[in-house]
């Protein structure tokens, strides 16, 4: 196989991901919901009781909007990243994940690629956030806009590896409400999504240095500076290292030998 | 490669879901122009071997080989060589005829147009041309089955594995299906495997494999099958082979 295959491969993998959600713009529209409602409701009750100082990247005050709005972007891409990597694990007993994993590319690049066309939808449905937002005044320098690209990009695929990673090593977690209530919601309240990290440490110390240990807080914080047009090189060093592990964790655990079909005994 | 290669080289495969053995040293190997009927009662092993063959799983000891290139080390070489129809649907029931074709053949690296040429040979070839810019649930099951046949010969295939494909299907389909692939494997020496339970799709010319419980108890021609287990048809064969033994008396 030559690298031309390889790029049809995946340009097709991108391509169905794409006609699929054509097809299913209803959800698509439905998962914009919880940002919004964050961003509408609880941003608006909190604005008034919780005071942002100035830290970077943001050079002046900012309203509560603001400060949530990098989070809730992370949210996005985390439940994004969890769906797209426990529809495969569904999609590999019920059918057309065995289309994908009996064609002749390694195993590695066709997980990759199918990871990679979950984040370029979970993009788009950022994308649409930052703009009902902009109408919100939640705006952001116009360079901004594009270098959050490839910051959602990683973060959207260290989402994915990480989702794919665990359902194939913890049965309990197949279900979306297993991995709502033991990996999103944990990884996001124990982040900097809601509050700087220096508050945190107010209140709690432990909590403060989960948060800081906290993937999905690097993604935030990388997510964050980005939208400033700045580099937070310290994130994207830690959120890059995350993603190669939980990769190379989740293909290994992809592992024929492994999967939770053979676990069941099925046949 | 040589015509010598067999198109398919199951040798002492086995294989288990944690403690419960699923296949226990099964070999059989298939020549190019076969039609080979893989016979076995529901949860005999059959998808399991399918499995195997397709690298959905790696066999615990064993191997297998597609013209000689093993699945496990040389699984690219292999895949290539193979088409696969399972028994559940793997078709994306929302997107169009024409767009399921295009995404296989994208991941086998076809360029579009000769991908776009195949279909059309294909999908005439089963009668399905009027049907390429349908949505796959607007299709019946016989011809969602078609369609898979289709999918499956999109890559010139020269090994092509059915898992149970008839079944559910009505009568006409599934005579239309299987002329189809005898055709194949007279007309351009594709060697097929076609697993079943129906045993009314045998012919006394096809080979045939039995599996029981994870075993190979036959493997030969279907006449010769009859012939050696003293029957009059390879039901009755069949029936002979995989009865349960009764227990020796003991004293």
């Amino acid at each position: 196989m030559k690298p031309i295959h390889y790029l049809r491969c995946f340009g097709g993998i991108i391509q169905r991901e794409f006609l699929r959600f054509l097809q299913q713009k209803s959800r698509f529209f439905a998962s914009l919901v919880r940002p919004l409602v964050w961003l509408f409701i609880f941003a608006a009750g909190f604005r008034a009781t919780l005071g942002v100082s100035i830290i970077p990247p943001y050079e002046t005050y900012i309203l509560y909007e603001v400060y949530i709005t990098p989070g809730l972007l992370g949210m996005i891409q985390l439940f994004n990243g969890m769906q797209t990597s426990l529809s495969m694990v569904y999609d590999r007993e019920m059918g057309s994940m065995k289309t994908l994993l009996t064609s002749p590319l390694p195993r590695w690049f066709l997980l990759t690629s199918k990871l990679c066309a979950g984040v370029f939808i979970s993009i788009l449905q950022s994308l649409v956030y930052l703009l009902i937002a902009w109408f919100w005044e939640v705006e952001a320098p116009l360079m901004g806009y594009l270098a959050v690209l490839p910051a959602l990009f990683l973060s959207g695929l260290m989402f994915g590896a990480l989702g794919l990673f665990i359902s194939s090593v913890v049965k309990q977690l197949e279900n979306f409400a297993g991995v709502m209530n033991f990996v999103i919601f944990p990884m996001f309240f124990a982040s900097s999504a809601l509050y700087p990290l220096w508050r945190m440490k107010e209140s709690s110390i432990l909590l403060h240095d989960i948060a800081a240990y906290n993937p999905f807080t690097h993604a935030v914080e990388l997510i964050r500076f980005a939208l400033y047009g700045q580099l937070n090189t310290f994130s994207l060093t830690y959120v890059a290292v995350c993603t190669l592990v939980f990769l190379t964790l989740a293909i290994w655990g992809y592992d024929p030998t492994r999967g939770t079909l053979a676990r069941r005994g099925g046949n | 490669m040589t015509s010598m290669t067999s198109a398919l080289t199951v040798d002492s495969l086995s294989f288990s879901y944690g403690k419960k053995p699923a296949l226990n040293r099964v070999s059989f190997g298939i020549e190019p122009g076969d039609f080979t009927v893989l016979l076995g009662q529901n949860g005999a092993g059959k998808s399991t071997l399918f499995s195997l063959i397709t690298r959905l799983y790696n066999p615990h000891s064993g191997s297998v080989r597609i013209f000689g290139h093993d699945i496990r080390t040389h699984s690219t070489a292999a895949l290539k060589q193979l088409g696969v129809v399972f028994q559940q649907r793997t078709l994306d029931m929302d997107l169009t005829v024409q767009q399921n074709l295009l995404y296989f053949t994208a991941l086998h690296g076809i360029n579009s147009t000769h991908a776009k040429q195949r279909s059309t040979q294909e999908l005439s070839r089963l009668g399905l041309e009027e049907h390429r810019h349908e949505k796959i649930r607007q299709l019946s099951g016989g011809q969602m089955r078609r369609v898979e046949i289709v999918r499956a010969l999109l890559h010139q295939p020269q090994l092509m594995i059915l898992d149970e494909p008839t079944v559910g299907l009505d009568l006409i389909s599934r005579q239309t299906i299987l002329e189809h692939v005898r055709k194949l494997c007279e007309q351009e020496q594709l060697a097929l495997l076609w697993a079943t339970h129906l045993i009314d799709e045998v012919l006394p010319t096809d080979r045939v494999v039995i599996l029981h419980k994870g075993e190979v108890i036959a493997n030969g021609w279907a006449q010769e099958i009859v012939e050696q287990s003293g029957t009059q048809d390879i039901r009755e064969a069949f029936q002979k082979l995989t009865r349960p033994r009764k227990k020796p008396a003991t004293s």
